[in-house]
């Protein structure tokens, strides 16, 4: 059974449709970049998938369940492209909360073994509001990884990450990946991207243009799927 | 349990957020104990017809006031996309709205019993002899506003005029509870007891809660994913 699944998905804003027919599933293990321009359906795809929206035709399955589903939910980590944590609560108090809802057992004790494990121990008391960026998106992945979720999906996670940020980001997405959860990762910074990715996939004006595993030419050139699909 | 249990945790979250930036709290008390000032220069205090409006008068600057606090309800999730969090995650929709309008009842009834009193002086009004009963009226008629106001919140939440559409919407909702809580506020500020045709008004807090209550629990996800 296949981890996640989406299924002739349609998606319309308006008269505009912002995804057509995109098919295709993910087994465990997998990380699957989700390349696109602007605009061409990324963004949409990732709330579908974790169940933020709606589909017009289509369904999605997580674990073989809607991912409106409780159930499917619990298994679930969604990195969209705010960070989802409370500015007026500090580290420690924004976790904890997350892990009440997620109904861990322990949620300080994860919540804290999170926090040392992104690096953000030593203000673990500090209200968020007085993070720096790379900090608030360090602690929205520990966020989102809290729970040990099976399925992960991140929206333009690298975004404004400085070089030790994202070097944090890569190595706690390899440890999911080794752990055999799946990542679904819109992005943009292609190197980045490419160099975890075992899968990847394109979107040209909603369509799935590309689907398949990732091959030596993209990581040699993270354009080249740009230039084969003429989105250069 | 683990339904309340989760409830309690967002409201939890709400009222410690709230207590921190004290956005709402801070402007819905401002407002309150203006109204009540200035409402103050247009009666005189000790007018019969000043008693008998009493009231409505105070019910009127609860509403007004309390939408303030009712706004920011659902507004504070927007703030890095929270909200998105929230509904991801596996509480029930039906949980998250229940702590956010047991927040929200925490923080309107703070707002009018620090009003009352206030309310007290300018008016010439003795509340204290019947406070216990004048407590029951404030917080059977306050959770129908929160449950309404908490509903409309999540409904408005991403309308750029939300600020305005949520009195447009919530005030003709409420009027039966706000109709009740005055009808029982004058007659206990009266320095009556609630008895006889009066226990009309309060089934009709108590039905008017439990049927607006067990609504919104079951739209709730419906008004939050469409």
């Amino acid at each position: 059974m296949a981890t996640l699944a989406a299924e002739n998905l349609w998606k319309y804003y308006g008269d505009l449709p912002a995804l057509r027919e995109v098919s295709f599933s993910v087994s465990g293990g997998v990380c699957l970049a989700l390349l696109g321009r602007n605009g061409a359906g990324k963004t949409t795809l990732l709330k579908l998938l974790a169940g933020l929206a709606q589909p017009a035709k289509g369904r999605v399955t997580i674990l073989g369940r809607s991912p409106r589903d409780a159930a499917a939910r619990a298994r679930l980590g969604v990195l969209g492209h705010g960070i989802a944590v409370y500015d007026e609560l500090s580290a420690i108090e924004n976790l904890t909360l997350f892990g009440r809802l997620y109904g861990l057992a322990a949620p300080r004790r994860a919540a804290l073994e999170w926090l040392e494990r992104t690096g953000l121990g030593h203000v673990r008391d500090s209200l968020v509001r007085e993070f720096s960026r790379g900090m608030r998106q360090r602690l929205a992945l520990a966020r989102a990884l809290l729970h040990n979720p099976d399925v992960l999906l991140l929206d333009e996670p690298f975004t404004a990450l400085d070089d030790r940020a994202i070097a944090v980001l890569q190595l706690l997405l390899r440890d999911a990946l080794a752990a055999g959860r799946t990542i679904v990762m819109s992005t943009h910074q292609l190197r980045e991207a490419l160099e975890l990715a075992t899968h990847v996939a394109l979107l040209v004006r909603g369509r799935l243009a590309h689907f398949g595993e990732r091959s030596a030419e993209m990581l040699a050139d993270p354009g080249w799927l740009y230039r084969r699909y003429g989105e250069a | 349990m683990r339904f309340l249990r989760q409830s309690l945790t967002v409201a939890a979250k709400d009222l410690r957020s709230e207590l921190r930036s004290k956005e709402a709290l801070n402007a819905s008390l401002a407002f309150a104990l203006v109204i009540l000032l200035l409402f103050s220069f247009a009666f005189d205090p000790t007018a019969e017809t000043t008693r008998e409006i009493s009231g409505g008068l105070l019910w009127l600057v609860f509403a007004f006031a309390g939408t303030l606090i009712l706004n920011r309800s659902f507004a504070r999730e927007l703030a890095n996309d929270c909200l998105e969090a929230l509904v991801a995650s596996p509480i029930p929709a039906s949980a998250l709205f229940l702590g956010k309008a047991l927040a929200n009842l925490v923080l309107l009834v703070a707002v009018e019993l620090v009003s009352l009193p206030v309310f007290g002086v300018f008016y010439n009004v003795r509340w204290t002899p019947h406070f216990l009963p004048l407590l029951g009226v404030l917080v059977l008629a306050t959770w129908g506003v929160a449950v309404i106001g908490t509903m409309f919140s999540a409904l408005t939440v991403n309308l750029r005029l939300r600020e305005l559409m949520l009195p447009v919407l919530v005030y003709p909702m409420i009027i039966p509870a706000l109709m009740a809580a005055m009808q029982l506020t004058t007659v206990l500020l009266a320095g009556e007891p609630v008895a006889g045709d009066n226990w009309l008004w309060v089934r009709l807090l108590v039905a008017f809660d439990l049927i607006f209550t067990a609504l919104a629990l079951a739209l709730v996800e419906t008004v939050l994913l469409g």
